[in-house]
């Protein structure tokens, strides 16, 4: 065997390009755990560096190679040509973050979660600067059954980071998908479907992970007051979670 | 304990109280309850040791479960824009008129819900309804509705309503080789056994067979890439689950022709290595699900199934059939299997897929009925044989399921490399404005476009045809595949779920007549955004028949704008909707239309 052979499964790094920047990546890593922890911002709401892809905010649709694909479920592999911050990918960025705007109810001037929001700061960094499609106004109902837990649906953006930490971290199987298309719903796993006889505490994983307003603790909705919030200080793009500087 | 407690008993421990027979369990359910309460769907959780919201996000997921109380008798109609032409709409206002019920609600009594539900599949002889998802009638009229109303007021059940009703022909208007004379059972098999497993794979590559399902993947790739893949056991699936608006050409081959597409089934077994085999038959096909066990039962006997076929040692296989609970998305085959497992049907991330990781995680091969039809007929005769058929890139023949504004509709069997026109011809169609190929999901074709020709390389389909003549307003057919697709969509990812329902508000508006051309703007521009980012190839597809229909049918658009170059900024009656609500008013003084 000569010297130079090398075996395609060997466990060692190789690189993809991402808007001309050279990332490294690891063995099995998708294109955004490698950008991410390389600090690179792709923008994101359903994907968190603890938790498996799911696939379906779709905002970090990227073109790899010249082919649509989402950054969180696309392998790494050496040699990609990726596509983030382009103008034409962020612009349908927007209009994914204005869809999800108008399918809720998110009234931010009232919202506890002002600043500290991850659709908020997201869309301040696409440049939304306004709804553009009509508001559906559902009617979705606000669960307040909890002692220390506020469950607001009106803000729930379906990401399910709660359905996977409750299952992942808590293994406690709170929440889950419910319902279909337009009327798709976050369901709690309780004999009553209220919160307050499921198994959530307030110091589990799926209590703290709700990058909206949708799981709240209670009391303490203004201790930060608002301009001293994470996102008030800093962009989201400047706050990348999970990087290894 | 009741009897209906002991009913829910027996049915769990018929299905071994497994998480993945979920979808089949709610439906037998309901089938006995009519609708399934959240005490059923708590006792069927703690039988199956699953969380209570997991087994409600299941039945909410699927549109034929119901988890309000819903009428003893459930009257759906098939909405496709074929059974449109043919008078649907009137007729379920006709029934709900002589009825007293409104549509989508039900009645008072608790006797009866009417309301409407995807391509049932009955195109051909249509109008089609879906009684109490399991009894279709077929070719309604104004006669058969005020005798079903009749026969609903009497409570007679729908097993007792004539016979004649519920006729469904092949109508099988044109026959190759699918359609034509049949091996006799067992012939393919006998064929496939003496190549051997490598050797009938060579032969399937040789065909360049390509899935008929609409994705024409390679079928021997297919296979090929199963049978190397490691797992403990392998499967086989036939997807059955014919959803696309206006196709109805696996209804005809499972109906009369089961016997070849089990075959074709036991012909991949055999070469991937798999000893189980799934059937996904469409919810709407539930009446198909008898007949089709008789002919597994058959084959049984007949060594056709089960252990050592045909005297093989070791060569076992057998087919079990699962019937779907009405979800388009499903016809994906990720979400088939997720389907299979018991599970909401979302399509899966892919990779990896279902050649490595499919049915419980294992190596599994998921084909179209027509597909394994095709698989048959190459192992009796040989690939070479069906390569010379059809066009190099496209080898074979292609069923198409014609229906619309024809004077002969039905299945119509050619060789890849057909004219439009000459099918067209054939089927009597006269006055064509345009041709829907392949379904919503495929393309719309007007006349000059007629001498464009069948097949992978120039217009690829699944096996939709439908034809629409000149006193057609385009718009009212693309105005019912948007509805379509946002009734369809899984609602997963954030471009189809909200995407697909603002399009149709679109539409809505233009049919009011409030549209302008900023609405035909964000149309083009939902369009794009949807064929990039979404999850699956539903959500790409959906904007299709829009793009089409506004690009080679723009006047049928702009009949409906209020005006081509004034943009009005929102929709003054709508804006009304929040102060009516408020108000509970909806008399003629409350809308802007209407007001004196």
């Amino acid at each position: 065997m000569s010297s130079d052979y090398q075996r395609i499964d060997a466990l060692r790094p190789g690189t993809f390009s991402l808007d001309g920047e050279e990332v490294e990546f690891g063995p099995s890593d998708s294109i955004l755990q490698a950008a991410t922890r390389a600090g690179h911002y792709i923008p994101h709401l359903c994907w968190h560096p603890d938790f498996g892809a799911q696939g379906s905010c779709r905002l970090c649709t990227v073109r790899v190679n010249g082919r649509s694909g989402a950054a969180c479920t696309v392998q790494a592999a050496s040699g990609q040509e990726v596509q983030s911050n382009t103008e034409e990918l962020n612009l349908q960025r927007k209009s994914m973050l204005q869809m999800l705007f108008i399918e809720g109810n998110h009234f931010c001037p009232s919202c506890e979660k002002s600043g500290n929001c991850g659709l908020q700061a997201t869309a301040y960094q696409m440049g939304m600067e306004g709804p553009e499609f009509e508001a559906f106004f559902p009617n979705r109902p606000v669960d307040a059954s909890h002692p220390d837990l506020l469950l607001d649906l009106n803000r729930c953006i379906l990401c399910g980071l709660c359905v996977r930490a409750s299952q992942q971290v808590d293994q406690k199987d709170v929440f889950a998908f419910g319902g279909h298309g337009i009327d798709s719903q976050l369901l709690v796993n309780s004999p009553s479907g209220k919160l307050v006889d499921s198994a959530l505490q307030l110091g589990d994983r799926a209590a703290q992970i709700c990058p909206v307003g949708a799981i709240l603790p209670k009391r303490q909705g203004f201790v930060i007051p608002i301009g001293q919030r994470r996102f008030d200080i800093k962009p989201i793009s400047e706050q990348v979670e999970g990087s290894v500087p | 304990m009741n009897p209906i407690g002991l009913d829910i008993e027996a049915l769990l421990a018929r299905h071994s109280r497994a998480p993945h027979r979920l979808v089949q369990i709610l439906r037998e359910l309901q089938a006995q309850q009519h609708w399934l309460s959240r005490d059923t769907l708590s006792t069927v959780a703690s039988a199956l040791s699953l969380p209570l919201a997991h087994v409600e996000g299941v039945a909410g997921f699927y549109r034929f479960f119901h988890t309000q109380p819903v009428g003893t008798y459930r009257v759906l109609f098939s909405d496709n824009i074929t059974d449109r032409l043919l008078g649907s709409n009137d007729l379920l206002h006709d029934l709900c008129r002589r009825l007293k019920v409104e549509p989508n609600t039900m009645r008072s009594d608790g006797r009866v819900s009417v309301a409407t539900t995807s391509c049932t599949g009955l195109c051909d002889q249509g109008p089609a309804a879906l009684i109490n998802h399991h009894q279709i009638v077929t070719r309604l009229t104004p006669g058969r509705i005020d005798h079903m109303a009749a026969l609903i007021e009497r409570q007679v059940p729908p097993s007792q309503w004539p016979t004649e009703w519920s006729r469904v022909d092949d109508q099988i208007r044109l026959a190759n080789v699918k359609l034509g004379a049949q091996p006799a059972p067992g012939e393919g098999i006998a064929a496939a056994i003496a190549r051997g497993p490598q050797g009938m794979l060579d032969d399937i590559k040789r065909s360049k067979l390509r899935g008929r399902g609409g994705a024409g993947y390679a079928t021997g790739t297919k296979w090929q890439l199963c049978r190397n893949a490691h797992g403990q056991t392998h499967y086989v699936v036939c997807n059955a689950d014919e959803g696309e608006p206006g196709t109805f050409k696996d209804r005809v081959l499972l109906s009369s022709y089961a016997d070849t597409v089990f075959e074709g089934m036991t012909i991949a077994a055999l070469v991937v290595g798999a000893r189980r085999g799934l059937v996904y038959l469409r919810g709407e096909y539930r009446y198909l699900l008898e007949s089709l066990e008789a002919v597994l039962a058959r084959r049984r006997e007949q060594g056709l199934l089960g252990n050592a076929i045909q005297g093989l040692a070791g060569f076992d296989f057998d087919i079990e059939i699962h019937v779907g609970a009405g979800a388009y998305v499903c016809g994906e085959e990720s979400a088939l299997i997720e389907s299979l497992e018991g599970k909401r049907g979302t399509p899966r991330i892919r990779p990896p897929f279902p050649v490595e990781y499919g049915y419980m995680g294992q190596p599994t091969t998921v084909n179209n009925v027509e597909t394994f039809c095709a698989a048959t007929h190459i192992a009796v005769h040989g690939g070479a044989w069906w390569v010379k058929i059809g066009t190099p890139q496209s080898t074979g023949t292609k069923i198409h399921s014609i229906s619309g504004d024809c004077e002969r509709p039905g299945l119509y069997e050619y060789p890849y490399g057909t004219r439009i026109g000459r099918i067209l011809e054939d089927c009597g169609a006269s006055n064509t404005q345009a041709v829907q190929v392949g379904g919503p999901s495929g393309v719309c074709l007007s006349a000059s476009e007629f001498s464009r020709r069948i097949g992978f390389e120039d217009v690829p389909t699944a096996g939709a045809f439908m034809v629409f003549d000149r006193s057609r307003d385009m718009f009212e057919v693309a105005h019912n595949f948007a509805k379509f697709f946002a009734h369809e969509s899984c609602g997963f990812c954030t471009p189809c779920r909200v995407g697909t329902e603002l399009v149709v508000r679109r539409m809505d508006k233009l049919k009011r007549g409030y549209g302008s051309s900023k609405d035909v703007q964000v149309l083009y521009q939902l369009d794009k955004l949807m064929q990039g980012a979404t999850h699956c190839g539903l959500g790409a597809a959906a904007c299709n028949p829009l793009r089409d229909t506004i690009s080679k049918f723009r006047p049928a658009y702009e009949q409906h704008l209020k005006s081509l170059h004034f943009a009005p900024g929102f929709d003054m009656d709508a804006e009304l909707s929040q102060a009516r609500l408020a108000t509970g008013r909806d008399d003629s003084g409350a809308h802007l239309e209407t007001l004196a």
